[in-house]
């Protein structure tokens, strides 16, 4: 039985049918869970896409942390859920209190959309098991609120504890501290991207396929267990 | 009379009020609106002009002048009606009415479009509707259209850029389609001017910020900067959508007893007049105070109405259905009920405002953005609702279809409109304009590029080539395209810069190509030639990816149709286009035109934007421009002339624009694009480049830098008309050696010239015995030269 991956829609939610896509090239069951139901439908990891939810009015991601399901998505992720957030997704995340520390506006103050080079940092995570560590690929990054930004104890945390997923090479597109282009938690289930490795999973459309390691992990990951 | 109507206006026994007000949806989340009755409880019933009152004061003046109307079509609004019209009737028929709405200047000659409609089979909605529709086989149709935004991008860039692209959706989104990428034609003034800089950065931000909130690809489009464009930026913004054949939507209201709904966003006073005022009018110093006349743009609403309707579509929950852009809810009753049974019954107070003081003259002329219009059977409307409520999408029953004949509309129970549809939607006024050439044309024509002095030494070849690669025309945009997403929706298989956006239709491996092109400077030497040129450019980009061009669609920029001299560039152009479109068996499937571009008495040089859709069977099989095979042979297609008349190395070394443009080739072009879309699908093309703006030398430039290799070619004869002549129906071709003799084949076939030219390789843009010029050099005047100027 192939695992089963949520992708949740929100109300500007972009990058939906994308992250669906990945995850049934990565041979598992995508399962679409809408914001306002509060009903995980059983899934064994899920997926905040990228996109502008609420249209990021307020603050991105501030008003999609309140709808009904993502109480229920806090608790299963403290019990473990694998949880990947994906651009508008971190921003979720971060809003949530499931990761530490913001994303804001570019440095460049322009929405960014290029292909960009990383460096896997932590080959640890749920959602990295497919990746070496220091393995370097290349997944289009597309923001206009990307700088992530944290005190400097929680950075000190983040870089010594290996929380830090993967970081932007060659060009830092959004000014992010330390080149920090993704984290996870302490327990390595949730990570947040700003990168969209959804983007990066056919030679057809993405400057890559490395995209699909972050998918093929966590259906691996859930196979295993 | 008038009296007794106005005291039954507040009266809560009015049955159909209370039908309409159970049906209302209210908003579970943020700013929800207010019912009805509480919004217009402030406003004061007396003072408002019904029907009842235009018959009992016949002699009262109406400001018809200011907006818009002249004094005959003035009267022919009270020959029609028989009376003078309400205040709210002068409202529908001065936007109906308007040059944006009717078409009243161009309508005699867009004729032309369907007279000379090319036979194809794949056609299926033609010109007329909110966008045209055509058969791409496998069970799949596309809808796509170009419109402009010109006047409201210069007043406010932001906001007029990004409703520009809301609006071209919304047109896609009613014809039952889900829209799949848009694209952008922009031209600004010159770089080095002040003001460019705020219009450019406002534009793109427009356009970025609303597309890629919405979640749509941004695959092309075209930046050109000309002196002519200072005081009035182009901002052309395309959209295509997908859907089956049997889903098409059509904009009419059939059916006595169905309701009329409208949905999205409340109606606020953004844009009133915007259709009459702004897009019919010339600018002046005026126009800084036109501000609140642009419409605000909220994208996020855009795509739940996007979601919510294909949701709806998906269920058949509506007869007709039509989006709100200019003229508002005037355009979408008046539009409906004309193309429908003939008549409807409107409730104005049920309109749910965002400001509870507007009048209805107000909400008639409203363009506030993100709004749709259906028509939906009685049993249907819960369901539909539903979804609405679903997607936070506001939804009210507004009134219902009749078979009266007349479109009438009450507030608060009297009656201010009482008009045969047809007469505002269809039988505006049609101006057969007087034209003749420019003063200035013959004089324009004779001073050709001959006397301009040309490089002759090595070493002036070699910078006029880096001269042309960093100027702004010319120069990677990726400054602009960099802040647009290309990659939403995942079927993006090519985008700018390459010569057309791929996209991928359902799960492959079939898809479309699509392409915009327009040359202002072509057109003003010669509109009928350039027309065609801009049709041949755009037809040569899309079969340059492997793709079997089909269907145009056109956004006709051009100065005002009251200067005879601009009549005459019209004229001619869409006679140009029209012949080029039957020469080439692509029809026409719709657009936009768009008049009075220009500042004081100067108009912009016309500019014809053409947007050519094309089909590929395999996306796989498309080709790409980037050289990247080191040892593939380059082949040069097509037979070069020595023509600079409007060129840009014309323009970038002189500012130079004289002479007669191009020489149009249509059999060639046709020819050509047999032998790319022949040479795709055998898989025998590595890459390939179409030759335009800049000629050789900067295709090579850019096909170079693209794919990272250098090459070295050689220019047996006239180098400087090799490198800079900007001759029709060329590309240059990269294949692997063992192809040269297959393409070789398929050009004599088809009576395509074809040379070799060269060999991909190395590291810098050698021609033998001239020059080499290293990459890096190029890639940094051509990648820095719009950071540097609005970085």
């Amino acid at each position: 039985m192939s695992a089963r991956v949520g992708v949740i829609t929100f109300p500007g939610s972009l990058d939906d049918r994308d992250a669906a896509r990945a995850v049934r090239l990565a041979d598992a069951e995508p399962v679409s869970l809408w914001h306002a139901e509060a009903d995980l439908l059983g899934v064994d990891a899920v997926i905040l896409p990228g996109g502008f939810s609420y249209g990021d009015y307020l603050r991105a991601g501030a008003i999609a942390r309140f709808a009904p399901l993502m109480e229920k998505l806090v608790a299963a992720a403290g019990d473990g859920l694998p949880v990947l957030g994906i651009c508008n997704g971190f921003q979720v995340l971060c809003e949530s209190h499931l990761l530490p520390g913001a994303l804001t506006r570019n440095a460049g103050l322009h929405f960014v959309c290029r292909s960009q080079r990383l460096r896997i940092e932590n080959a640890g995570t749920a959602w990295t098991q497919d990746y070496e560590e220091g393995q370097e690929v290349v997944v289009p990054v597309k923001n206009m609120d990307g700088c992530y930004v944290a005190d400097r104890a929680t950075l000190d945390e983040l870089e010594s504890t290996g929380r830090v997923v993967a970081r932007y090479l060659d060009v830092n597109p959004n000014g992010s501290l330390n080149d920090i282009a993704g984290i996870c938690n302490e327990a390595g289930n949730v990570v947040g991207l700003m990168p969209h490795p959804e983007h990066a999973v056919e030679a057809l459309t993405g400057p890559s396929t490395e995209g699909l390691g972050f998918f093929t992990s966590a259906v691996k990951k859930l196979v295993q267990s | 009379m008038s009296e007794q109507v106005n005291t039954s206006v507040n009266e809560p026994g009015d049955e159909r009020s209370e039908e309409l007000a159970e049906s209302s949806v209210t908003r579970p989340d943020m700013s929800a609106p207010e019912p009805a009755e509480e919004q217009h409880a402030a406003v004061p019933p007396s003072d408002v002009d019904t029907v009842a009152r235009a018959e009992e004061t016949p002699e009262r003046e109406l400001p018809y002048a200011e907006l818009g109307l002249k004094d005959d079509e003035y009267a022919r609004v009270r020959e029609i009606l028989g009376r003078r019209p309400t205040s709210a009737e002068l409202a529908i028929y001065s936007v109906m009415w308007s040059e944006h709405c009717s078409y009243k200047s161009s309508r005699v000659h867009l004729r032309q479009f369907a007279d000379k409609a090319p036979q194809s089979d794949a056609l299926l909605v033609g010109m007329g509707e909110n966008a045209g529709v055509v058969d791409v086989g496998n069970g799949w149709a596309v809808t796509f259209k170009i419109e402009s935004h010109n006047h409201p991008s210069y007043v406010e860039p932001y906001q007029g850029a990004a409703t520009g692209v809301g609006g071209i959706v919304r047109d896609i989104i009613s014809m039952g389609a889900r829209p799949v990428a848009v694209m952008d034609s922009l031209r600004f003034g010159p770089p080095d001017v002040p003001d460019t800089r705020r219009v450019l950065d406002g534009v793109v931000r427009g356009v970025g910020g609303y597309g890629n909130c919405l979640g749509l690809p941004n695959i092309g489009g075209e930046v050109v900067f000309d002196p002519c464009y200072s005081a009035n930026p182009l901002v052309n913004a395309l959209c295509v959508g997908v859907l089956k054949p049997e889903d098409i939507k059509r904009a009419i209201a059939p059916g006595p007893g169905n309701k009329v709904i409208l949905f999205g966003a409340g109606t606020g006073p953004d844009g009133i007049g915007g259709a009459s005022v702004l897009a019919s009018a010339t600018f002046d110093e005026e126009s800084q105070q036109k501000r609140p006349s642009v419409q605000v743009g909220d994208p996020f609403m855009e795509k739940l109405l996007i979601e919510c309707c294909l949701e709806i579509f998906a269920e058949d929950l509506v007869v007709g259905i039509q989006d709100l852009g200019a003229a508002g809810v005037s355009c979408a009753t008046t539009e409906l009920a004309a193309a429908g049974t003939g008549g409807m019954d409107i409730d104005l107070t049920r309109v749910p405002l965002r400001d509870a003081t507007l009048r209805p003259e107000e909400i008639l002329m409203s363009e506030s953005q993100e709004r749709m219009m259906a028509v939906v059977e009685p049993a249907k409307v819960e369901r539909f609702l539903e979804l609405c409520a679903k997607w936070d999408v506001p939804a009210t029953v507004i009134g219902d279809v009749t078979d009266t004949g007349r479109l009438r509309m009450t507030w608060h129970g009297a009656t201010i409109v009482d008009i045969p549809p047809g007469t505002a939607a269809d039988e505006g006024p049609v101006y057969e304009r007087p034209y003749e050439p420019p003063a200035d044309l013959a004089q324009l024509q004779a001073d050709g590029p001959g006397r301009l002095p040309r490089p002759v030494t090595a070493e002036d070849l070699r910078n006029t080539v880096v001269w042309l690669a960093g100027s702004p025309n010319l120069a990677d945009k990726s400054f602009v395209t960099s802040q647009y997403d290309r990659f939403v929706l995942g079927n993006t298989v090519l985008a700018t810069p390459e010569d057309a956006g791929v996209i991928r239709i359902g799960d492959g491996p079939q898809g479309i190509a699509l392409a915009t092109d327009g040359n202002g400077r072509y057109a003003r030497l010669d509109p009928y030639a350039g027309a065609q040129l801009a049709l041949s450019e755009a037809y040569r980009n899309v079969a340059t990816t492997g793709a079997r061009p089909l269907a145009v669609t056109n956004c006709l920029n051009f100065g005002s149709p009251e200067d005879p001299g601009v009549m005459w560039q019209f004229a001619r152009a869409v006679e140009g286009l029209a012949d080029a479109c039957q020469a080439l068996g692509v029809p026409v499937t719709g657009g936009n035109v768009s008049f009075y571009n220009q500042t004081g008495s100067t108009p912009i040089n016309p500019t014809p934007v053409i947007g050519v859709l094309g089909v590929h069977d395999d996306v796989n099989r498309r080709v790409r421009m980037s050289f990247n095979i080191e040892g593939t042979t380059l082949l040069l297609l097509g037979e070069t002339r020595p023509e600079l008349g409007g060129s840009e190395w014309a323009n970038v070394v002189f500012q130079h624009l004289g002479g007669l443009p191009p020489l149009v080739d249509l059999a060639a072009e046709a020819a050509l694009a047999s032998v790319l879309v022949t040479g795709a699908r055998e898989g025998v093309l590595n890459a390939a480049h179409d030759l335009s703006d800049g000629g050789l030398s900067q295709s090579l430039v850019e096909s170079c830098l693209r794919g990272g290799l250098g090459c070295v070619i050689s220019l047996p004869d006239d180098p400087f008309v090799e490198l800079f002549s900007e001759s029709v129906a060329r590309a240059v071709v990269a294949v692997y050696p063992e192809h040269e003799e297959r393409v070789a084949a398929l050009c004599q076939a088809a009576g395509v010239p074809v040379r070799r030219l060269g060999t991909v390789g190395g590291d810098a843009f050698e021609v033998e015995g001239l020059f080499s010029i290293p990459l890096s050099e190029l890639r940094e005047v051509h990648q820095g030269a719009l950071p540097a100027l609005f970085g």
